[in-house]
């Protein structure tokens, strides 16, 4: 660590023209991915045994019109060219429009995603909650029984297929237990009360004073949301107990109890502290993997999300909508892995 | 036996292969030692054997229907009840395991081998030929996995072949970099030195040293990892993109139980309990073998 220091405090004179170089190259690094999702997405649309221009058509039209509209949906250009023109029109910020639904995908998309986003984030909010204090607990006890309870629980977590865990949730505790909410994001009578703000069901009813539908959508959230946290509490709690493990093994942490602080504040505060950093890309990941495994819980749970739009459209082959969202979600990934790279960047100076 | 247990704990080997037998000895004591580890070993190799002798084991065919017989709990006449065509679950379960077992070993024998050579030759050569590999492993890293398959499914049609494909095509990534890793420390070693003095080609020692050298750890992640493909197959045949039917696939029985759960639960809960069990054998086999062979990284 002192090491580290003393080389970033003398390098400091060329620092930002390191800094820079980073910089650029992550920017590269990322825009070179998106081009690579752009460049799978095309490819699977060309392969596509669904012909687009009898899709527009129908099979019904004359031979002149079909070439017409080929023409028009240029498609009788060399491939490289189809290709710099829908990576334009995706720049653009525009993915065409569903058939399924007539709109277009961009709209579609902006009408259900907040619904996602809400899960995923009561989901990890719900894994970071439990996850992080299991792993704690689990390092300090590193080998006994709550280590043990610990490392089940997780590989339960990750050998447990997340449809059918909400399928279980479903039938003890809405079937058996009637304490949780039927599949939906609100009871029947609360579609539509709220005005559409943020699309963030609970942000806009709690806005709007509406605490009625503020409590209905909490009760409707509170199973899907805990079966997704699952997953990244397996995971969250796995790393973090790693990480902890590592941590426990320094010297600070035995001149802290050497000085007489409290095991508390040792572990919550000195280690734990330490620990956050790691956790950063953590936590982000699995909020990047929480938005996969929304696909299958929201189909489970009827919840009217980007999940859901894309398992209806691909039931109905509606390729401009599926690909679409497969642009958003890959995007978002992109997104969130540059984020925490940077944040990790940001927090913690040795990774300069 | 105490004789082969001598010769198999022997300080000196006398020959190679007495090296090799002695080597493999130790490490399945120590694999044995674990007991979670054996669970999990005995729970593929439970698949392997019902996914063989399904036809002899199954009471009845996967497929016969008989709607007299429909929505019978589990007990002593159908161990797992029967669904809604009333066929026997347990049967279906048996031929599901199957499917399950054909996945697995396809993309264990596609994506693994695409991952050795990219990562090899990546690491090996080095270079512009790193670069551009590596360039395009992080793409493929960088994308969301069950979305990307979902996308090529949809493209190239539902069925238990195209899934497999999709999955294959995102599961090699990883084992690149791990391969790449490897490489990347046996590539300095004298024996390449020597081997590449002694005028071997650059295929010869990627194929004859380098990938030897990286198999147990990328066995390792490879059976770590057929537990996600596993989840991953069994979510698409839920979503109605795997094995279509009447095939007998766990995911997609899930899916049709799912409409009478809260009449007959048994008709969702027991295939996704099996792929539960099988996708939890590997991981805890998975865990095993990582302890045993690739300490390093635990």
């Amino acid at each position: 660590m002192t090491d580290s220091t003393v080389t970033s405090a003398t390098g400091s004179s060329r620092f930002p023209s390191r800094y820079v170089w980073a910089g650029l190259k992550l920017v590269g690094s990322v825009a070179l991915t998106f081009f690579g999702l752009l460049l799978v997405t095309f490819l699977i649309g060309r392969v596509v045994p669904v012909d687009p221009v009898l899709a527009a058509i129908g099979d019904r039209a004359s031979h002149d019109t079909y070439e017409q509209v080929r023409r028009e949906m240029g498609l009788d250009l060399p491939l490289w060219q189809q290709f710099a023109s829908y990576v334009l029109q995706v720049l653009k910020g525009e993915l065409g429009k569903s058939v399924l639904t007539a709109n277009t995908v961009v709209d579609d998309i902006k009408r259900v995603f907040p619904a996602t986003m809400e899960l995923a984030t009561t989901a990890t909010l719900f894994g970071v909650a439990f996850g992080v204090p299991m792993g704690v607990v689990a390092a300090v006890n590193q080998g006994r029984w709550p280590d043990q309870i610990v490392r089940l629980l997780g590989l339960f977590g990750y050998s447990m297929p997340v449809f059918w865990l909400g399928l279980m949730g479903l039938l003890l505790f809405y079937g058996i237990l009637d304490i949780a909410a039927a599949p939906g994001r609100v009871d029947f009578a609360n579609l539509d009360v709220v005005e559409t703000w943020s699309g963030l069901i609970l942000l806009d009813s709690a806005l709007q004073g509406e605490w009625e539908v503020f409590f209905d959508a909490l009760h409707h959230l509170i199973l899907p949301a805990a079966v997704l946290g699952y997953l990244s509490l397996a995971y969250i709690s796995r790393m973090t107990r790693s990480f902890m493990l590592e941590q426990l093994r320094q010297e600070y942490v035995t001149t802290a109890r050497v000085k007489g602080l409290s095991e508390a504040r040792v572990i919550w505060r000195h280690a734990l502290g330490n620990v956050m950093v790691p956790l950063i890309t953590v936590i982000a990941l699995s909020y990047a993997n929480l938005l996969e495994g929304s696909v299958l819980t929201e189909t489970v749970f009827a919840w009217p999300g980007l999940g859901q739009y894309l398992t209806a459209s691909l039931l109905a082959a509606d390729m401009n909508a599926v690909l679409g969202a497969t642009i958003v979600v890959g995007a978002i990934f992109i997104g969130i892995n540059l984020l925490s790279d940077l944040l990790y960047r940001l927090v913690d100076p040795r990774a300069k | 036996m105490t004789q082969l247990r001598a010769w198999l704990t022997a300080d000196t080997p006398v020959s190679r292969n007495h090296a090799r037998a002695i080597q493999a000895y130790l490490s399945w004591r120590a694999l044995a030692s674990n007991p979670l580890t054996m669970i999990g070993l005995l729970i593929v190799v439970a698949l392997v054997v019902f996914a063989t002798l399904a036809p002899m084991l199954a009471p009845q065919s996967p497929v016969a229907q008989d709607l007299t017989q429909r929505f019978i709990a589990p007990g002593t006449q159908y161990l797992f009840g029967t669904d809604e065509f009333g066929r026997d679950i347990l049967s279906r379960i048996l031929y599901g395991a199957r499917v399950t077992l054909y996945i697995v070993v396809l993309v264990a024998v596609t994506a693994a081998p695409v991952g050795l050579l990219v990562g090899t030759v990546s690491g090996y050569f080095g270079g512009w030929v790193d670069a551009a590999l590596m360039r395009i492993t992080d793409i493929f890293l960088a994308f969301p996995r069950l979305i990307l398959a979902l996308a090529f499914v949809s493209a190239l049609g539902p069925g238990i072949e195209n899934a497999v494909l999709a999955i294959a095509l995102t599961a090699w990534p990883p084992y690149a970099r791990i391969a790449r890793a490897e490489t990347l420390t046996i590539r300095t070693s004298d024996f390449i030195a020597a081997a590449r003095l002694q005028g071997a080609s650059g295929f010869r020692i990627v194929v004859g040293h380098v990938v030897p050298l990286c198999s147990s750890s990328l066995i390792v992640r490879v059976t770590l990892d057929m537990a996600g493909v596993i989840l991953t197959a069994a979510g698409l045949g839920f979503l109605g993109l795997g094995a279509q039917p009447p095939l007998a696939e766990w995911g997609a029985m899930v899916s049709s139980g799912r409409r009478y759960l809260l009449d007959y639960w048994w008709v969702a809960t027991i295939p996704g309990l099996a792929i539960f069990v099988v996708s939890l054998g590997f991981n805890l086999l998975g865990d095993g073998l990582r302890d045993v062979l690739d300490p390093k990284s635990s």
